[in-house]
């Protein structure tokens, strides 16, 4: 994982140094000095080569928690991301959640009842649903919702539970759209199988052997489907944040991107990477823990 | 109910069943107006090729036909005197595991892989029987080391099993609560021919052990003459010869089963050439008239492609579906093989 | 010569089980119209008259017989925006993509023909793209590059790179060590040879559902992009960018909102179906 999360900063780094204009006259604006602008170069440490600053910035980053400071406010980045993470990994955690619960007992259900009627139209539903856009569902949401019937905050996070209902659907909804597809075949894969015959064999009841034995097979392939997923939803969250003006990290980076500022950037993607590997870590780990025959290759 | 229940001299009785299944396109049937009947105690063995039905009878009496798109059209199956057919499927429930079992042909696939042996075990002992969690696994940790498994291994899981460990665990799960009738779908075709004489071994045993009733279904005759009782041997659907195990391998009356036993290697001559029966099973989603058999049979005549033979009785229990013999005849008649 | 019998009756019965799936087909037809619309934008409105300029007169009109979608809040006809939009997502999107497949698929084969070093290398390359998701790596690009057209090509397409990579690279490694091969190479056949002949067939099926599939995440994209500003510049159409102006009308001109994103979804859907039809015709085992 750190091999990624250190060629993701680089590739960053690289690309953000392709970048064309020069942050000093940025930070001092065009007027500046020439020796006021040597002494800003010097002080940022921009004449030094690539490879320097990238090391630089890596040891301060791992020793120091130190990505540097805005161009723009001259703030600490690690304190502006530090403050507004945490927003945004709630808003992730309730959308994912949210749309596990939906997606899981509706791709079980569908696979059960087979062709039927319930079965048809949750997974139309699904894929109508993958195919929205967040962000203009977000819209559609508060115009409904927000705007007409005024049920819940047209944006920001000041209202307790009510604010999380419309972005984690917006945001969730393309999510569980996946994930129920997924469960639903793989959950046909599994019934066919001779174990579940076996287990039916024995007489015990029907809800025990879709869930108990059929489930606990087909949610493994289901897994990698979700984990897949959850990177999306984080890029997701990127944008919806600016329909909900949620005070998180992907509005402050959409922000810092039209001011261009560079360490600002920096320290939002790096997080947001970083996130995402440690994610998919846990996914890996929660193979282990649904499918014993990779269990016992680790003991 | 109770009385007629415990007196019935069968374990099983079936009669007359229809079976079919049912597709937009076609209508097979699988089973044909079959009569089966097992005493306490006995084993039967339903011998036939694979298609003849064999399975789906064994799925029938569990009541474990796919619904789509199988359905049992007609017939009646009595297990231990009671009428199964009319039974709910919560009434079903209780039976399966408990009064009858089903084990299957590849243990490779019959065991849940992401359960432990344990738990595979006891679930079966704790929804048919009133014991403690304890009292469970000890009931589960005795079974494993009747079929001789070492209680230890309880804990483990399906893949580290060899395929012969695992059809002996499955085995004890099918035996865990004493059925009254063990139905074994061809439980050693999937395993080496060491390893199936062992499990075979293991099988007599534990029969022997509880006094139950067994339906071993094969194609395999060696097994027949290892472990069965008396015969029944079916094609498309039908049972068309029926005796003890004397009668049939000794007395052999049907052309089809004759054709079985010629289809055998001969270990002694070994100059003999191999007579397999010509031709194929009859599709089912389109049974000829008359006897089903006569396509591929060389002594049919007229007769038998237009009406289907009814039984013929040899002895009390031998009995044959066949037009070249009448009840006179078939006694003296041997034919020649 | 059987090989191209065999390939032509195979043919058929893609298109066929395909045409039984009725969501694909309806996919297939509505991606018609809307190239066509984008092919002949031109002819059905005029760029200069009716997209750029501005006609304050006529601005924020609700959707009436002469203005079918109605108009926006420069005057300008919402159904002729949107028309030129599709250019603009289709162009994009179909540039990102044929620009992933021949990069990703030339690595691919590059890292699975050579092994080794060569494939270790490009396959952490390809790890570290695939560890950041498509929109924060297409808003980095766009952010160090500035916001173009070309920029969002780029960045959309780099995405990209990585499946189509990995998915030639898959097929390379089951073809590469097969007896045929060998035997073809015995007889003096050239690398390419062996590559077009037997290594494309085997990908040809995954890299045509995934194709379809990495365009709907192209089109999303370019939409989110445009949405943040990051996309292409005013006045521009694209249907992004309409979501975003839109936006601050969403009250009481709703429609400026509802519109666009419509389209975006059904453009994603129908990609959606097509590739989900796809992938069952040409495999349907995997039903």
């Amino acid at each position: 994982m750190i091999p990624v999360v250190l060629g993701v900063t680089f590739l960053v780094f690289i690309i953000m140094d392709l970048a064309p204009g020069d942050p000093v006259l940025l930070i001092l604006g065009d007027n500046a000095s020439e020796e006021a602008r040597i002494e800003k170069t010097r002080e940022l440490g921009l004449d030094q080569p690539v490879v320097i600053r990238f090391g630089k910035y890596v040891y301060n980053f791992f020793f120091k928690a130190d990505m540097g400071n805005s161009y723009i406010s001259g703030r600490s980045v690690s304190a502006e991301v530090l403050s507004r993470f945490p927003n945004t990994l709630k808003l992730s955690l309730v959308a994912a959640l949210a749309s596990l619960l939906m997606a899981l007992p509706l791709g079980i259900i569908a696979a059960v009842k087979q062709n039927s009627l319930f079965d048809n139209t949750s997974m139309v539903v699904s894929l109508i649903g993958n195919s929205m856009p967040a962000f203009w569902l977000g819209m559609m949401l508060v115009l409904v919702f927000a705007l007409k019937l005024r049920w819940f905050p047209v944006q920001g996070m000041s209202q307790g539970w009510k604010s999380f209902v419309l972005p984690s659907i917006s945001i969730g909804l393309m999510n569980m759209a996946a994930v129920a597809r997924t469960t639903r075949s793989s959950m046909l894969e599994t019934i066919r199988q001779d174990y579940i015959r076996t287990a039916r064999a024995k007489g015990i009841k029907e809800s025990r052997v879709i869930m108990h034995h059929a489930f606990r097979n087909a949610v493994i392939p289901t897994i990698t489907v979700a984990g897949v997923q959850l990177g999306n939803l984080l890029g997701g969250a990127v944008i919806t944040e600016t329909v909900f003006a949620w005070p998180g990290l992907g509005r402050m980076m959409v922000q810092a991107v039209s001011s261009r500022d560079v360490p600002m950037i920096l320290g939002c993607i790096i997080t947001l990477s970083f996130c995402y590997s440690v994610v998919n870590l846990l996914v890996d780990l929660l193979y282990g823990f649904f499918d014993p025959r990779v269990k016992t290759m680790y003991t | 109910m109770m009385r007629e229940r415990s007196q019935s001299k069968y374990a099983l009785e079936i009669r007359d069943l229809a079976v079919e299944y049912r597709t937009i396109e076609w209508t097979a049937r699988a089973l044909n107006g079959l009569d089966l009947s097992i005493e306490k105690g006995k084993t039967l063995g339903l011998v036939g090729e694979t298609g003849a039905g064999k399975t789906t009878a064994g799925l029938s009496i569990m009541g474990l036909i796919p619904n789509p798109p199988g359905r049992i059209a007609s017939g009646s199956i009595l297990l231990e005197g009671e009428e199964l057919l009319t039974k709910t499927e919560r009434e079903y429930r209780k039976i399966r595991g408990k009064k009858v079992s089903m084990i299957f042909q590849d243990p490779m696939s019959s065991l849940n892989p992401v359960l432990t042996i344990e738990d595979q075990l006891t679930e079966v002992i704790e929804t048919h029987e009133h014991l403690s969690n304890r009292e469970c696994r000890k009931k589960a940790e005795q079974m494993l080391e009747l079929v001789g498994i070492p209680a230890d291994r309880i804990t483990e899981y399906p893949h580290q099993f060899s395929g012969g460990m695992k059809q002996r665990v499955v085995i004890a799960i099918a035996l865990a609560c004493t059925p009254a009738l063990l139905i074994a779908d061809e439980p050693t075709t999937a395993l080496d021919v060491t390893i199936q004489a062992q499990v075979l071994e293991t099988m007599k045993n534990l029969k022997n052990m509880y006094s139950m009733s067994m339906l071993m279904i094969t194609h395999d005759l060696g097994i027949v003459a290892d472990v069965c009782d008396s015969v029944s041997v079916i094609y498309a659907g039908r049972v068309v010869e029926h005796g003890s195990l004397e009668d049939v391998f000794d007395h052999t009356r049907h052309p089809y089963t004759i054709g079985l036993f010629n289809s055998l290697p001969n270990m002694k001559d070994r100059t003999m050439k191999l007579k397999p029966i010509k031709g194929l099973m009859p599709d089912p989603g389109n049974l000829p008239r008359g006897c089903t058999f006569a396509e591929r049979c060389d002594y049919a005549q007229g007769m038998c492609r237009e009406v289907y033979p009814e039984k013929i009785y040899r002895n009390k229990e031998h009995y044959v579906r066949c037009h070249l013999y009448l009840s006179k005849t078939i006694e003296s008649e041997m034919w020649n093989r | 010569m059987r090989d191209q019998y065999e390939k032509y009756s195979q043919y058929r019965l893609v298109v066929l089980r395909l045409r039984r799936n009725k969501g694909a087909v309806i996919g297939f037809i509505f991606l018609c119209l809307l190239v066509a619309s984008a092919i002949f934008a031109d002819f059905l409105f005029d760029y200069e008259a009716e997209v750029i300029a501005q006609n304050i007169s006529q601005r924020l009109l609700h959707p009436s017989f002469q203005h079918p979608l109605g108009t926006d809040e420069f005057g300008r006809d919402l159904l002729a925006r949107i028309v030129h939009g599709s250019r603009i997502s289709l162009l994009v999107a179909s540039l990102a993509i044929v620009l992933a497949v021949s990069f990703g698929g030339t690595l691919g084969a590059i890292a699975g023909f050579y092994g080794g070093l060569v494939d270790n290398v490009i396959m952490r390359i390809t790890d570290v793209l695939l560890s950041i998701p498509m929109t924060m790596f297409a808003i980095v690009i766009v952010a160090a590059l500035g916001a173009s057209t070309r920029n969002l090509v780029l960045a959309i397409g780099a995405a990209s790179v990585p499946i189509f990579a990995r998915i030639v690279r898959g097929a390379v490694l089951t073809v590469r060590d097969v007896e045929y091969v060998e035997a073809a190479r015995a007889i003096g056949a050239k690398n390419s040879t062996i590559i077009v002949h037997h290594i494309l067939p085997n990908c040809l099926a995954p890299i045509i559902v995934q194709v379809t599939l990495r365009m709907a995440s192209a089109i999303y994209n370019t939409a989110a992009l445009s949405f943040l500003g990051m996309g292409v510049s005013p006045p521009s159409p694209e249907w992004g960018a309409l979501l975003a102006s839109g936006r601050n009308y969403i009250r009481n001109y709703s429609y400026l909102s509802v519109i666009p994103g419509v389209l975006i979804m059904l453009t994603i859907l129908s990609l959606n179906m097509l590739g989900d039809g796809l992938r069952d015709a040409l495999d349907p085992r995997l039903k």
